[in-house]
């Protein structure tokens, strides 16, 4: 069953389209991941669904209340973190979460266990009666998402919520999210972390306002028409040659996480070839072989192919 | 390398706000046009040490030098020699491009015929040439972001310091910054960055790893991956950052 539906939206920002006709609909207790270079659309998107600003066109229902009649009830059921989240900044670390706590109208033991929960989430526990002002940017951000899982609407949208988190503190709130999941929460979020996309049930890259795919990541993976081969060397750092060759049927060479991929047409070239070609092209490493196409692999395929193509 | 070579140099360098020790007498050194990635935990003091680094917070104990001057007594002298762009670095917003850089040329007393050439010459190096008429507001983040390490950079200082310059940028702009930086440090600026992308610590040539105002960890990334036998930087970040010991030793 979807729980928002989202027909045909648009929207534009003196001229300039920052959506067109995005549709895309959500299952309810699902996680929809949205992804997009900068400028994309996301944060507009975000907006629209929580009726903070008009769109153009189209149409949005969450949980069958249209965005524009039931404006109310919409609000009423759904959690939201923007990306510039505001703290109270003179009150502390547990001030903040009880004054939203109270805002949503959680209390006793729900209110208690979930205090307890995020604050051990966030290791803000040793800090509880710091005030917000003087948190380093990371613990502010994960203040600020304590803030908004504080209460458990059934629709909750996140705007990048794990921007400036370490990598520990990103991997148990991947662990909040299954788990409100688990307890039949829909979350949309938005996020420049392409590992956090490849855990979300189903997909969304945007880019310049248009949907260019969305579906689950297995299969979204599946579409990339072209190989990516891996070229490593656990002693030192692989580095790209400035002037990479030419060579027909190699698409794209770019660093991956210390290592580089070579994105290459089968139609064009056989893996036999690709080697041959890493060997005249790279220096300093152990290995290449094929690997599975990453969301990062599909990310890149999807901006450079679509840029491209403009005239 | 020897010592001589080396632009920021800490001995035992602290800070604390009341009876909280945000940094726990750090020391290490960062060789002159070295990519050094200060990377750490949420809260760990990386931007409280960067502060005191580019000597706008007054250390508690310990000592550094930055570009040969004592951060502790010639915090203004050292400023010339620094750029720096803070976590939450902002431009105004309703200038025009070119106005935002005219403005920090001017903080740092570039004069006019050098701020124009060096305007010139860092908007060709970062790609901002099309862009100079342009309100700022109305750039993408990841442009926004350029802008920022162009007017860091305007004075040509020996050192960049970038805390987190790429948190909500998108994969392919991260790495159309990170050909920057590289290029930046080809020139022999050393850079200092922070960064919570994983990714983009593997494109350091030293990196350390602050976990509640100490550095547990500095080495080059792959020795850092060897040591704790992971496959990939993040592993090796999370294992040293849950090591007992670690987390664990509460102060
Ligand atoms: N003015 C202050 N008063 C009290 N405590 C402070 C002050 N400024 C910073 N702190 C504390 O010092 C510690 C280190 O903060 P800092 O901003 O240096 O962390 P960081 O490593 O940059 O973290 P992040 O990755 O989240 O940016 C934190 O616990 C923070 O709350
Ligand atoms: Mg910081």
């Amino acid at each position: 069953m979807s729980i928002v539906i989202v027909e045909n939206l648009s929207k534009n920002y003196s001229g300039e389209h920052a959506l067109r006709t995005v549709s895309f609909s959500v299952k309810k207790g699902t996680i929809y991941g949205i992804i997009g270079a900068d400028g994309a659309g996301k944060t507009t998107l975000m907006r629209i669904l929580t009726t903070l600003i008009p769109a153009d066109s189209g149409t949005v229902s969450i949980m069958g209340y249209h965005f524009k009649k039931d404006v109310q009830s919409i609000r009423s059921s759904i959690g939201y973190m923007p990306q510039r989240f505001s703290l109270y900044q003179d009150l502390s670390v547990k001030e903040n979460i009880l004054f939203f706590a109270d805002v949503f109208g959680i209390s006793g033991t729900e209110r208690k266990e979930g205090i307890q929960r995020l604050l051990s989430f966030s290791r803000l526990e040793k800090f509880k009666n710091r005030r917000a002002a003087h948190l380093s940017g990371g613990m502010k951000q994960k203040l600020a998402l304590c803030c908004a899982l504080i209460h458990k609407p059934q629709v909750l949208l996140l705007d990048e919520p794990t921007t400036g988190v370490d990598p520990v503190s990103r991997k148990e709130f991947s662990e909040i999210l299954f788990d409100l999941k688990k307890q039949g929460i829909t979350i949309l979020v938005s996020t420049p972390y392409m590992d956090e996309a490849d855990m979300c049930d189903e997909l969304m890259i945007i880019h310049k306002g248009s949907v260019l795919r969305n579906g689950c990541p297995d299969s979204l993976k599946m579409d990339l028409p072209y190989r990516v081969y891996q070229v490593e060397n656990r002693q030192q750092t692989v580095h790209c040659p400035p002037a990479v060759i030419k060579r027909k049927g190699i698409r794209m060479v770019y660093p991956s996480a210390g290592t580089i991929h070579v994105m290459a047409d089968p139609e064009q070239i056989n893996a036999e070839e690709v080697f041959e070609f890493t060997y005249a092209a790279f220096s300093g490493f152990e290995t290449v072989k094929e690997v599975n196409p990453s969301i990062e692999d599909l990310f890149f395929y999807l901006v450079f192919s679509t840029d491209e193509l403009k005239p | 390398m020897s010592a001589a070579d080396s632009v920021i140099e800490t001995t035992n360098l602290s800070k604390r706000f009341g009876k909280f020790t945000a940094v726990n007498s750090i020391s290490f050194s960062v060789q002159r046009g070295e990519i050094f990635g200060f990377l750490g935990a949420n809260g760990a003091g990386k931007t409280t040490a960067i502060r005191m680094l580019c000597g706008l917070l007054i250390p508690s104990g310990g000592s550094g030098r930055v570009a040969g001057y004592d951060i502790s007594t010639h915090a203004s002298k050292l400023r010339s020699h620094i750029g720096y762009m803070s976590q939450r670095f902002s431009l105004y917003n309703d200038f025009l491009v070119k106005d935002n850089l005219f403005l920090y040329g001017s903080i740092y007393e570039l004069n006019r015929i050098n701020l124009n050439n060096r305007i010139d010459e860092i908007s060709s190096l970062l790609g901002l040439k099309e862009l100079l008429s342009k309100k700022t507001g109305t750039l993408p983040w990841g442009w926004q972001q350029r802008l920022s390490l162009a007017c860091a950079n305007l004075h040509q200082p020996d050192i960049l310091f970038l805390d987190e310059p790429t948190g909500s940028v998108d994969p392919v702009s991260r790495r159309n910054f990170w050909d920057l930086i590289i290029s930046l440090s080809e020139k022999g600026t050393t850079i200092f960055i922070t960064t919570h992308h994983m990714d983009e610590a593997e494109y350091c040539h030293r990196i350390s790893i602050m976990v509640q105002g100490r550095i547990a960890a500095i080495d080059t990334p792959q020795q850092l991956k060897l040591s704790t036998d992971s496959l990939t930087l993040q592993d090796a970040f999370i294992k040293i950052i849950s090591a007992p010991g670690c987390n664990g030793a509460e102060k």
